[in-house]
């Protein structure tokens, strides 16, 4: 590599001497500006930048809770209760972070599926996917420690039964929960410890979320059709084709993110966390966040305490192989009848899970969990190995182009040439 | 591709001022839009209704005998309640105006002639002056002593000498009886 300045493209004086010296706006125009991006995106393909935006408020917003926010036992609850009552604009700010986790996870539960659906994972994207597993893991982490913050009694007692989770691992299963609490049950230590972690955890999230970009641009995007762009007649600049996409998706995400916040802020939680934590009364029914509840309905699903927790981790942990036990080489399930049909059940008993997660472990709900599960992970380990070998897929497009613009067969020449204006 | 002909006829006659709008027009809706998003995060940062309402603070003066003075919080910061005596009081009154560095009459610094509530921190660079205490030194003109940098202030607490710039604060503040007063 050549030592000395940047060869600038940028006319600006201002922007070019800067360029010159650390060419940031060589990068952002190559990333974002002409980055050559798959001409047939559906608004699936918006929830990557809508999740970026997500983070971005919630880390905002979650700095401005910390100035008023006291982490200690004695004063969390009404610390909260002050950033809603007398802190100016306090309770928009805390009901924007607060659903803020719910659109969260709604937006990444969207990227997931769309990723799955459309085969994101396959090679060459598969660490792009692990990545984004990664992400996913970290988040849920941070909600749960953020969520305990309030010290009410679901933030007092879902703190409780989640840390004693790790109790069921044998031989160091005590030795780990007395490192979350600090303590001999959850108390002072355990509330501070969490404040901390979960202001930390999202910057490893954005640390995360970058290599996850990066990969991202390396292998460029996966697209409906799961075909792989042969040429510029198959892309399209990123701006202004998809900044413009995704903005259109940014507005309709906030309108449904300012009608959660101003109309109907309490509907995600639940009401017993407003009453202040009590370590001598556990609330008659608990249950976690929504976006929890597939998982929890996993972990109630075995009638084994070890058994229900490593199959609640190994629910996620299963999409980390996800790339190797599709054996399929073709991505997008439209071109996949009984794969398609498959993940849309998956889908059907993911739902199931959140519903049976949110009910009282009783029956049918157990009953119906456990065939849920049992699905979930059949999916997995025996329906997509075996559909790589055994079925067969419809025919796939020859290129994108050819797919969106249809027609006959077009002179290779004439089909490329109008796209290089774009 | 029918749609990009159009659109770039359309630039060809009328196109320029058109997209001039629309970037105007759009610059100017971010703007707003940041500017509505960033105002409830600033403004959270402002003091929150809690705090203002405990603004304000009562100072009973009945106990407070001539000569003596009493230091109470009000807002985080000391107020001086200095119950004068006819002395200081006429000490204050007989400097010319003119003497002074930052020229205020005695007279419009007092409710009461014998009563001097004043904030207590220096004008200079916010440390709390001396003289309260009896023990305490009072500086060359008999009120308060700022011993970080060295400025007196006299018995209507206005600065004589050394480097503050502006007399002590008079907070605003109200007798609510002939005994009790009412700061802020």
């Amino acid at each position: 590599m050549a030592i000395g300045l940047h060869n600038s493209d940028f006319k600006n004086p201002v922007v070019r001497w800067i360029d010159q010296r650390m060419p940031i706006f060589t990068m952002m125009q190559k990333e974002y500006g002409t980055f050559p991006t798959p001409r047939n995106f559906n608004y699936f393909w918006n929830f990557g930048a809508l999740a970026m935006v997500n983070l971005m408020i919630m880390i905002a917003t979650g700095i401005f809770l910390a100035m008023h926010y006291t982490p200690h036992t004695a004063y969390a609850f009404d610390s909260v209760e002050r950033i809603m009552r007398d802190v100016n604009f306090g309770w928009l700010i805390r009901y924007v972070h607060m659903n803020g986790a719910s659109m969260f996870f709604i937006v990444v539960f969207i990227h997931i599926w769309r990723g799955m659906y459309y085969g994101s994972y396959k090679a060459p994207r598969e660490l792009l996917w692990m990545l984004g597993v990664v992400i996913f893991l970290l988040m849920m982490a941070t909600a749960f420690m953020g969520y305990v913050l309030p010290w009410g009694q679901m933030s007092f007692w879902g703190a409780t039964v989640i840390t004693n989770l790790f109790s069921a691992f044998p031989v160091v299963g005590d030795w780990i929960v007395a490192l979350l609490w600090g303590g001999f049950s959850v108390d002072n230590p355990t509330l501070n410890r969490f404040f901390s972690l979960h202001y930390l955890m999202p910057f490893v999230i954005v640390g995360v979320v970058f290599l996850h970009v990066v990969a991202l641009h390396i292998t460029g995007s996966n697209n409906p059709l799961g075909v792989e762009p042969k040429g510029p007649q198959d892309t399209l600049p990123f701006h202004p084709y998809y900044t413009a996409k995704d903005s259109f998706g940014l507005v309709i995400y906030f309108i449904v993110f300012a009608s959660l916040v101003f109309f109907v802020p309490n509907m995600l939680g639940h009401p017993d966390n407003y009453i202040p934590a009590d370590p001598l009364v556990t609330p008659a029914h608990i249950v976690p966040e929504w976006y929890f509840l597939p998982f929890y309905a996993i972990l109630r699903a075995v009638p084994d305490k070890l058994g229900g927790v490593l199959l609640m981790f190994g629910s996620i942990a299963v999409l980390f192989v996800l790339p190797w036990l599709d054996s399929s080489p073709v991505r997008s399930m439209r071109f996949r009848p009984i794969a398609r049909i498959s993940f849309l059940l998956w889908t059907v008993c993911f739902f199931v899970l959140m519903y049976c997660g949110a009910m009282p472990a009783e029956e049918p709900y157990v009953t119906v969990s456990r065939i849920a599960t049992a699905y979930y992970f059949a999916y997995f380990l025996v329906i997509l190995p075996l559909l790589g070998r055994l079925e067969r897929p419809l025919p796939l497009p020859e290129s994108i182009a050819r797919a969106v613009l249809g027609g006959g067969p077009l002179p290779a020449g004439a089909a490329a040439k109008p796209m290089e204006k774009a | 591709m029918v749609g990009m002909a159009d659109s770039g006829g359309a630039a060809a006659t009328d196109g320029t001022p058109r997209r001039d709008f629309l970037n105007l027009v759009t610059a100017s809706f971010a703007a707003v839009g940041v500017g509505a998003v960033a105002w409830p995060f600033i403004a959270s940062m402002q003091p929150a209704r809690d705090v203002l309402a405990l603004a304000s603070t009562e100072v009973d003066l009945a106990p407070i005998a001539e000569g003596q003075a009493v230091t109470v919080m009000w807002r985080g910061k000391p107020v001086f309640v200095r119950h004068r005596s006819a002395a200081e009081v006429t000490a204050a009154r007989e400097v010319p105006i003119s003497q002074l560095p930052d020229p205020a009459p005695d007279q419009a610094r007092v409710q009461k002639d014998q009563w001097l509530v004043v904030l207590g921190v220096c004008t200079h660079l916010g440390c709390v002056p001396l003289g309260q205490k009896p023990t305490d030194a009072r500086g060359d003109y008999g009120g308060w002593f700022c011993p970080c940098h060295g400025s007196h202030y006299d018995t209507a607490g206005r600065i004589r000498k050394g480097p503050a710039p502006r007399n002590l604060e008079v907070p605003q503040y109200a007798f609510t009886s002939d005994t009790k007063i009412r700061i802020g």
